[in-house]
């Protein structure tokens, strides 16, 4: 889905160590994402997750303890994914004091990675909120008019 | 939605100028691609071709009037985008609020058992 946005954070009363082990074992993200998730989390490395009776192929892409960790998903069964076929997921893991770690989650149809700084700057301020806001707002000049 | 609509749909917004020429659209009812041409900083061609793709993605419509060609937003599919978009948001809400979840209580077991090994 290129071109979708989806971005969210949430501020966590533990360290990002901690915060880290829990986004990235797979016994922990069986709790949280998918039912079942077969995953080495190591740059390139192919897995699985299970959700219900559906499931899909998932590429790791960034490890980087305890700050950034990326994976794509959602690309057709058999392809490799890359920018346009997939969505990527990166989380980014800040430290808030001793104990304290705000998490953001960006999903993704874009590459963003490769971008210069300024070019992602620039991209992140424009979509702050994501399309929610966009289209929310649309949706209500829409029942005003 | 089907996956390929999607795909339309989220490529159709994801283009500064091309929001921009919704946004004129929603705001003012049914228009012509001049008048939309008259309100923004690029070319007409630049217009039709945005109008193309809005259409493609099924969030305008157009009618003729006349010799006037005229575009009107489409309410129905603003809002299923609206809705859809919204659900993914909510699903990475969930998500998170998992995750806080488990990360809080793994920390306050490792302090309490860092608490029993002293």
């Amino acid at each position: 889905m290129p071109g979708l946005v989806i971005e969210r954070d949430v501020l966590i009363e533990a360290p990002a160590e901690v915060v880290w082990r829990t986004i990235t074992e797979p016994d922990q993200m069986a709790q949280w994402f998918a039912d079942r998730v077969e995953l080495v989390v190591k740059p390139g490395a192919h897995g699985y997750m299970q959700f219900g009776d559906q499931g899909g192929p998932v590429v790791v892409e960034v490890v980087d303890p305890p700050t950034r960790f990326s994976f794509r998903w959602n690309y057709p069964p058999g392809e490799e994914p890359v920018t346009g076929n997939s969505m990527l997921v990166e989380f980014t893991l800040t430290p808030e004091g001793d104990e304290r770690t705000r998490l953001r989650v960006v999903e993704c149809g874009h590459e963003l990675r490769d971008w210069p700084d300024a070019e992602k700057q620039r991209y992140a301020d424009e979509h702050r909120g994501g399309w929610g806001e966009y289209l929310d707002r649309l949706a209500g000049v829409l029942a005003e008019r | 939605m089907t996956a390929q609509a999607d795909d339309e749909l989220w490529s159709a917004i994801s283009d500064p100028s091309r929001r921009r020429v919704l946004d004129l659209v929603v705001t003012n009812g049914e228009v012509s691609a001049s008048w939309l041409a008259g309100r923004v900083p690029f070319t007409r061609q630049a217009v039709a071709k945005h109008l193309v793709v809005l259409e493609e993605a099924g969030l305008v419509s157009r009618r003729k009037l006349g010799r006037e060609v005229l575009y009107q937003v489409q309410a129905d599919r603003l809002d299923q985008a609206s809705r859809a978009m919204a659900q993914l948001a909510a699903q990475w809400e969930r998500r998170l609020a998992a995750i806080k979840r488990l990360a809080e209580a793994a920390h306050a077991e490792n302090k309490e058992g860092h608490r029993h090994d002293r």
